[in-house]
C-alpha cells in the first residue's frame, strides 16, 4: 500500500498520525494530573493505536515511534508510583493486558513490566521472559521490530547481569543472555521477513528500507557484547552457536553480511579466536551473494591488529592453529563461491597474507603457502584484467616485501615468481619496481648466484620485453626510471667470495643480454663496473686465492667484458661502449694482462674510427683515449708506440683547430708519465707543445682571417701552462728560454690585437704570471730553476 | 388487570427489608427501563427472611382479605412478554384478613430455599427471581409490591478440565493448530493457548480472539438463536512465517459473561464460544469455533 503511494502522501500520513498521538497525550496528560488510571490506560491505548499505521516507510515510522516513545517515558514515571494509581504493579500487569489491540497491549506491557522488574515484587526473568514471548503476537515486521526494540531498549537496564541489582537467586546472567538471544532471533526473523513484503517491483526501495533498520537488530548483539558476565565459556557454548544458528539460517543475504560484521566488531578478540572454528564454518555456509571477503577480511584484520597488540597472546594464536583454520575457510569460501570475482578472492589473500604476517612472521612456509593458494586460483581464470584484482595481487606481494625488511626472504618463496606470471606486463613492472626499491630502502646485499636467478626471474618485466609488449606505448621517462632502476639493482648484487660473485656475474649478464637495444644502455654499465670491481678485488687478493686459476678466472672476466660491451657497442651506443672498453682496459692493465689491455684499445680505437662522427664525441672520447692511455703502464714498447702514435694521430686530425691543439698538448703526457716508472720522452713532449703551437698559431690566424680580431690567446696561456708543467717535472727540452719566448709571443698577440687595453687583461695569463713570480720568490729548488726565467 | 388499578393512589406503602439486608452483597442490575439498580445477591440454599411493612397513608385504613408474600422464579420469553413461567413459587400467609389502621410490619422467613437456576438476562429471555407482596382486597384490587433478587450459584472445580487442541486448514493455503489450556473456564480466568502456524500461503492482516455467546430459546421449530459478539482480542498483527507460535492469554474478567445454562428449564441455553478469526489482507474472513464452558467459582473472600 504504501509503496504505492507518493512521498507527499507519506508526508500527510505522519503529520496525521503524529496529530493522533499529540491529541491523545493531551488527555492522557490530563487524566495523569488527576492521577485516574482508567481514562489514563485508555488514552495511552489510543495513543499508541497511532503505531498500527501500515502505511508509512521505516524511516517516518522511527518519527512517529521517537513521539510515542517520549510519551511513554511519562506514564512510565506514573505507572511507578503506585500512591497515583492505588494498584499494586502485578495488578497493573494483569490490566494492561485487557487492552483489545494487541499493539497498544503490547507497549503497555512492556512499559509496566519494566516498573514490574524494578519492584522486584517478581524474579526479573520471569517478566523478561514472558515480555519477549508475549511480543511475538506482533508479526508485522516494522511494527514488531520496533516494537522489540523499545522492549530492547526497557529492559536493557534490568538485565540481571553480574553485578546488576536484579541478578542473584534464581535470576543469572544466563537469563539476561537468554533474554537478549531470544529478542534477537525474532528481531532478526522480522528483518528478514521485510522483503516478502510488497510486490517485487520495489524490491530495491525495500533494501534500502530495511538497511535502515539493521541497526535496531544489531543493537541486541551490542547488548550481548556487553553484558556483564558472559565469559569465554558462555560465549563459546551458548551465545554464539546460537546468534550463528541465527545468521546461517536465516539464509538472507543483507542480514548475514550485517550480522556477521556484527559479530566481529562486538565481541572481543580472544573471544574470536577461541571460537574461530565456528565463526569460520559459518562463513562458509552463508548464502552465496553474501560478500564473505569482507567479513573474513574484518576477522582477520581484527585477529592481526590482536596479534600486533601483545606478543603475549601469539601464543594463543598458536594453540588454535588460527592459521591452518583461517587459511582452510578461505579456501573453502573460494571453492563454493564460483561467482565470486577473482578481486574478491585477492583481497582474501591478502587479508590472510597480512595475518599470517602479523602473527606468524616466522613461518616462511605459511607465507609460501598463502601465495601458493593464490596462484591455483589465478591460475583457473583466464588472464587477470581486472584492474582492482590487479591492485590485489600487487598489495599481496608487496606485504611480504615490507615485511621482511630482507628481500632474500621473499625469494625462498617458491610460489612469489608464479604468482607474478599472473600479473599483466604493466603491473608486473610496478611490481619489479615496488622490489628493487624495496631492496634499495633496506639497503640489503643478494649475494648467491640462485638468488639472483630468482630475483630476475622476478623482475624480469624490466629486464626484457614481453611477449605483446607493445613498445611505442611506453613512456620514455618511466622507462628510463625503471632501466635505473635496475641499474641500482645490479650495484646490490654483491659476493665477498669471487667465485660465487662471478657466478652472480654470469647470471646477470644472461638475463640482461635479453633486454634489447633499449635496454643495453642503462644496463651494461653498472654489469660492466661490477665485473671490474671483482677483478680488481681479485687483483687485490693476488695469489691468496686458488693460485693459477686465478688468471684464468680474470681472463675469463675480461672475455665477458668484451663481449658484453661489444653487445653495446652494436645497440648502437658507441661513446658508452668506447668508455666501458676504456675502463676495463684500465683493468686489465692493472692486473698485468698487457694482451687484454691491448685488445680493449683496439677495440675503443676501432670504436673511435667506426662509429663516433660526431666532432664533439670525437673530442671527448680522445681526451678519454689520452687520459686512460697515460695511465696505463702495462704496455710494451712497441705496443704503447702503436697506441700513442695512434693517439696522437687522432688529435691531429680533429676537425676544429682548438680542438686539434687542445688533443695534441694533451697527447704530450703520453710521454712523460710522472712516476719513477714510467716513460719520460722529453723530446717527444716538446715535440707535442711545439706542435700544439703551431696549431695555436694556425687557429690564431684563422680568426683573424674569418673575424679581424685574433681573438682570445687562451690557447697558448694553456700551452704556457704544459710547459711549465713539465719544465717543473724536469724535463730537460724545456728551457727557460722556450717559455720566455712563448710568454713574449702571448704579449705581443695581446698587444696586436687589442693595442688600446692595458697587457694582462687576460686573467689567466696574469696568474700565470703571478704563479712564475710566486715560484721565484719562494726560494728553494724550485726557486733556483724558475729563476732562469726572465718575465 | 391488577395494574390498572395501581394507577389510583394505594392506600397503604408496602416496603420489605432483609433481615441481613446491610451484610448481603448488592450487585448491580438493569431494570426493564435501562437503569441499575442494586440488588440483593442469593444463592441457592440461602434462607431468605426479612420483614414485610405495611404502612397505610395518614387517616386511611387498609381493608384487606389476607396478606401474603411470595417468593417467585420466572422465566420471561420476549416474544411472549409478560407472560412469566414460575418454576420456583413459594408463598406464606402473614396476616388473615381483617382491617390495618396503622403501621404493621410482619416477619417471614423461607428457609434454604432451593434456586437451582441464576438470574439471567438475555436478549429473547430473562429468568428472574422476585419477593412478591400481596395484600388481597376484594373490590378495589390487590395491592402489589416486587422485590427484585439476584441469584447466582457456584460451580465446583470441574474434575475434567482437559485442553482443547485442533488442527484446522485450508487446502495447500492456510495450516494451524492451536491449543487453548482448558475447555472450562471461571468467570474470572484467563484463557492461556498457542496457535501454531503450520503453513501459510495468505497474506494476513491480524488475527482476533472473540468470545461469542449463543442463546436458544424455546424448542423445536420455535427455537430461537441469538449470538452475540461480546469480547474481540486482536491476538496478532501481521503475517506470521510457518513454524511461527502466537501465545494467546485473554483475561476473561472485564468482560460481561455468565456461566454456560444448558437447557434451562427446557426453555433456553446459553452457550459460549472461543473464535479464532484470521483476516487476510483482501478482508476475507477465516475462523473456527470451538465451545468452552463458563462456569462461576466460588471467589475468595477477599475477592
Amino acid at each position: 500500500m504504501r509503496t504505492l503511494a507518493g512521498v507527499e502522501d507519506e508526508e500527510k500520513w505522519l503529520a496525521e498520525g503524529i496529530a493522533g498521538i499529540q491529541h491523545n497525550a493531551f488527555f492522557m496528560h490530563r487524566a495523569l494530573d488527576a492521577n485516574n488510571l482508567r481514562e489514563v490506560l485508555k488514552y495511552s491505548a489510543l495513543m499508541l493505536s497511532e503505531l498500527r499505521t501500515s502505511k508509512l516507510s521505516p524511516q517516518k515510522y522511527y518519527d512517529l515511534y521517537m513521539r510515542a516513545f517520549d510519551q511513554l517515558r511519562q506514564l512510565e514515571i506514573f505507572f511507578k508510583d503506585e500512591s497515583r494509581h492505588g494498584l499494586p504493579v502485578v495488578d497493573l500487569y494483569e490490566l494492561v493486558q485487557h487492552a483489545g489491540n494487541i499493539l497498544p497491549r503490547m507497549y503497555l506491557l512492556c512499559t509496566v513490566g519494566s516498573v514490574y522488574i524494578k519492584s522486584k515484587q517478581a524474579p526479573s526473568k520471569d517478566v523478561l521472559k514472558d515480555l519477549v514471548e508475549m511480543c511475538r503476537g506482533v508479526q508485522h515486521p516494522i511494527r514488531g521490530l520496533f516494537l522489540r526494540s523499545y522492549l530492547a531498549q526497557v529492559s536493557r537496564d534490568k538485565l540481571p547481569e553480574i553485578g546488576s541489582d536484579y541478578e542473584g537467586d534464581a535470576n543469572t546472567v544466563i537469563d539476561a543472555v537468554e533474554f537478549v538471544l531470544q529478542n534477537f532471533t525474532e528481531m532478526n526473523k522480522l528483518w528478514v521477513r521485510i522483503q516478502h513484503q510488497g510486490p517485487g517491483t520495489v524490491r530495491e526501495k525495500q533494501e534500502k528500507e530495511r538497511n535502515e533498520l539493521r541497526d535496531l537488530v544489531g543493537k541486541n548483539l551490542h547488548v550481548l557484547g556487553q553484558i556483564e558476565g558472559v565469559d569465554l565459556e558462555m560465549y563459546k557454548e551458548t551465545v554464539l552457536p546460537r546468534v550463528l544458528e541465527q545468521v546461517v539460517n536465516c539464509k538472507d543475504k543483507l542480514a548475514q553480511y550485517y550480522l556477521m560484521e556484527c559479530i566481529i566488531q562486538v565481541f572481543p578478540d580472544e573471544y574470536h579466536l577461541q571460537t574461530l572454528e565456528a565463526l569460520l564454518a559459518a562463513c562458509t555456509q552463508l548464502m552465496p551473494t553474501v560478500d564473505t571477503k569482507i567479513v573474513l577480511t574484518q576477522l582477520m584484520d581484527r585477529l592481526s591488529n590482536y596479534a600486533a597488540s601483545s606478543p603475549d597472546v601469539l601464543h594463543e594464536f598458536l594453540q588454535v592453529e588460527a592459521f591452518a583454520k583461517l587459511s582452510n575457510a578461505i579456501g573453502k569460501v573460494i571453492d563454493t563461491q564460483l561467482e565470486m570475482p577473482i578481486v574478491g578472492a585477492m583481497t582474501l589473500f591478502v587479508s590472510l597474507l597480512t595475518f599470517t604476517l602479523r602473527v606468524h612472521p616466522d613461518r616462511l612456509d605459511y607465507v609460501d603457502q598463502v601465495l601458493g593458494a593464490c596462484v591455483v586460483k589465478l591460475s583457473s581464470v583466464p588472464k587477470l584484467e581486472d584492474a582492482r584484482a590487479m591492485k590485489q595481487v600487487v598489495a599481496l606481494l608487496s606485504a611480504p616485501l615490507e615485511k621482511y625488511s630482507d628481500i632474500v626472504t621473499a625469494l625462498t618463496l617458491s610460489n612469489y615468481p608464479r604468482v607474478m606470471d599472473h600479473l599483466d606486463d604493466g603491473t608486473n613492472k610496478v611490481m619489479a619496481m615496488l622490489i628493487i626499491q624495496s631492496i634499495m630502502k633496506n639497503d640489503s646485499c643478494i649475494s648467491t648466484a640462485d638468488k639472483v636467478e630468482v630475483l630476475f626471474e622476478l623482475i624480469k618485466g624490466l629486464i626484457k620485453d614481453l611477449d605483446g609488449t607493445n613498445v611505442e606505448e611506453l613512456d620514455e621517462e618511466d622507462f628510463q626510471e625503471e632501466q635505473n632502476s635496475v641499474a641500482r639493482l645490479i650495484h646490490m648484487l654483491d659476493n665477498e667470495e669471487p667465485e660465487e660473485m662471478l657466478k652472480i656475474i654470469y647470471v646477470v649478464r644472461k638475463h640482461l643480454m635479453t633486454g634489447g637495444p633499449q635496454r643495453l644502455p642503462f644496463t651494461v654499465p653498472p654489469l660492466v663496473f661490477s665485473a671490474v670491481r671483482l677483478v680488481r678485488q681479485l687483483e687485490a687478493q693476488g695469489g691468496d686465492i686458488a693460485g693459477e686459476d686465478v688468471p684464468a678466472t680474470l681472463r675469463k672476466i675480461f672475455q665477458i667484458l668484451n663481449q658484453t660491451i661489444e653487445a653495446l657497442s652494436s645497440v648502437p651506443c658507441p661513446e658508452l661502449a668506447l668508455r666501458l672498453y676504456l675502463q676495463c682496459a684500465e683493468a686489465a692493465s692493472d692486473c698485468d694482462l698487457e694482451p687484454v689491455a691491448y685488445e680493449f684499445f683496439t677495440q675503443a680505437f676501432i670504436l673511435y674510427e667506426e662509429e663516433i662522427a660526431d666532432s664533439k664525441a670525437q673530442v671527448t672520447a680522445i681526451h678519454l683515449i689520452v687520459g686512460t692511455l697515460q695511465r696505463i703502464n702495462v704496455f710494451g714498447v712497441e705496443n704503447r708506440d702503436t697506441l700513442t702514435h695512434k693517439a696522437t694521430g687522432y688529435s691531429a686530425r680533429l676537425l676544429k683547430k682548438p680542438d686539434q691543439c687542445r688533443a695534441v698538448y694533451a697527447c704530450s703526457h703520453l710521454f712523460w708519465v710522472d712516476d719513477p716508472e714510467g716513460i719520460k720522452d722529453g723530446e717527444r713532449v716538446l715535440l707535442c707543445l711545439r706542435r700544439a703551437l703551431r696549431i695555436a698559431n694556425a687557429a690564431q690566424q684563422m680568426v683573424n682571417a674569418t673575424r679581424g680580431s685574433s681573438g682570445p690567446v687562451t690557447l697558448f696561456v694553456e700551452i704556457l701552462n704544459k710547459y711549465l708543467y713539465f719544465f717543473e717535472k724536469g724535463n730537460p727540452h724545456i728551457t727557460p728560454s722556450d717559455i720566455q719566448s712563448l710568454i713574449e709571443l702571448i704579449n705581443t698577440e695581446m698587444l696586436s690585437d687589442n693595442g688600446n687595453t692595458t697587457i694582462h687583461s687576460d686573467p689567466f695569463f696574469s696568474s700565470t704570471l703571478r704563479y712564475i713570480r710566486f715560484q721565484k720568490q719562494k726560494g728553494g729548488l724550485m726557486g733556483e730553476k724558475y729563476d732562469l726565467i726572465k718575465l | 388487570m391488577n395494574y390498572l388499578l395501581g394507577a389510583f393512589k394505594p392506600a397503604c406503602n408496602v416496603s420489605i427489608t432483609f433481615s441481613d439486608g446491610k451484610n448481603r452483597k448488592q450487585v448491580p442490575m438493569k431494570k426493564e427501563n435501562g437503569q441499575t439498580a442494586l440488588v440483593p445477591l442469593f444463592h441457592s440454599q440461602d434462607t431468605i427472611s426479612g420483614k414485610v411493612c405495611i404502612d397505610p397513608y395518614q387517616g386511611k385504613k387498609v381493608e384487606h382479605n389476607g396478606v401474603k408474600v411470595e417468593l417467585l422464579g420466572q422465566i420471561e420469553m420476549y416474544f411472549d412478554r409478560g407472560n412469566f413461567y414460575d418454576f420456583t413459587s413459594l408463598v406464606r400467609e402473614l396476616d388473615v384478613p381483617g382491617e390495618i389502621y396503622e403501621r404493621k410490619t410482619y416477619p417471614f422467613e423461607f428457609p434454604t430455599v432451593e434456586m437451582p437456576y441464576e438470574t439471567y438476562n438475555g436478549v429473547n429471555v430473562r429468568l428472574r427471581y422476585a419477593l412478591k407482596v400481596t395484600v388481597t382486597r376484594g373490590y378495589s384490587g390487590s395491592i402489589l409490591e416486587y422485590q427484585e433478587l439476584v441469584v447466582r450459584n457456584y460451580a465446583p472445580l470441574p474434575d475434567i478440565n482437559s485442553s482443547i487442541k485442533l488442527e484446522v486448514g485450508i487446502e495447500g493455503c492456510l495450516h494451524i493448530e492451536f491449543e487453548y489450556n482448558k475447555s472450562k473456564y471461571h468467570l474470572k480466568d484467563v484463557i492461556l493457548g498457542k496457535i501454531y502456524f503450520l503453513l501459510v500461503r495468505i497474506k494476513m492482516k491480524n488475527m482476533d480472539l472473540e468470545i461469542r455467546r449463543r442463546e436458544s430459546t424455546g424448542a423445536g421449530a420455535n427455537t430461537h438463536v441469538e449470538t452475540e459478539t461480546l469480547a474481540k482480542f486482536e491476538l496478532m498483527d501481521g503475517t506470521p512465517v510457518r513454524g511461527e507460535s502466537i501465545p494467546v492469554r485473554l483475561f476473561l474478567a472485564p468482560y460481561d459473561l455468565t456461566p454456560t445454562h444448558r437447557n434451562i428449564n427446557n426453555k433456553y441455553s446459553v452457550k459460549y464460544f472461543l473464535n479464532l478469526v484470521l483476516v487476510d489482507e483482501e478482508d476475507r474472513r477465516y475462523f473456527k469455533q470451538q465451545e468452552i464452558t463458563l462456569y462461576r467459582l466460588k471467589e475468595d473472600a477477599s475477592a
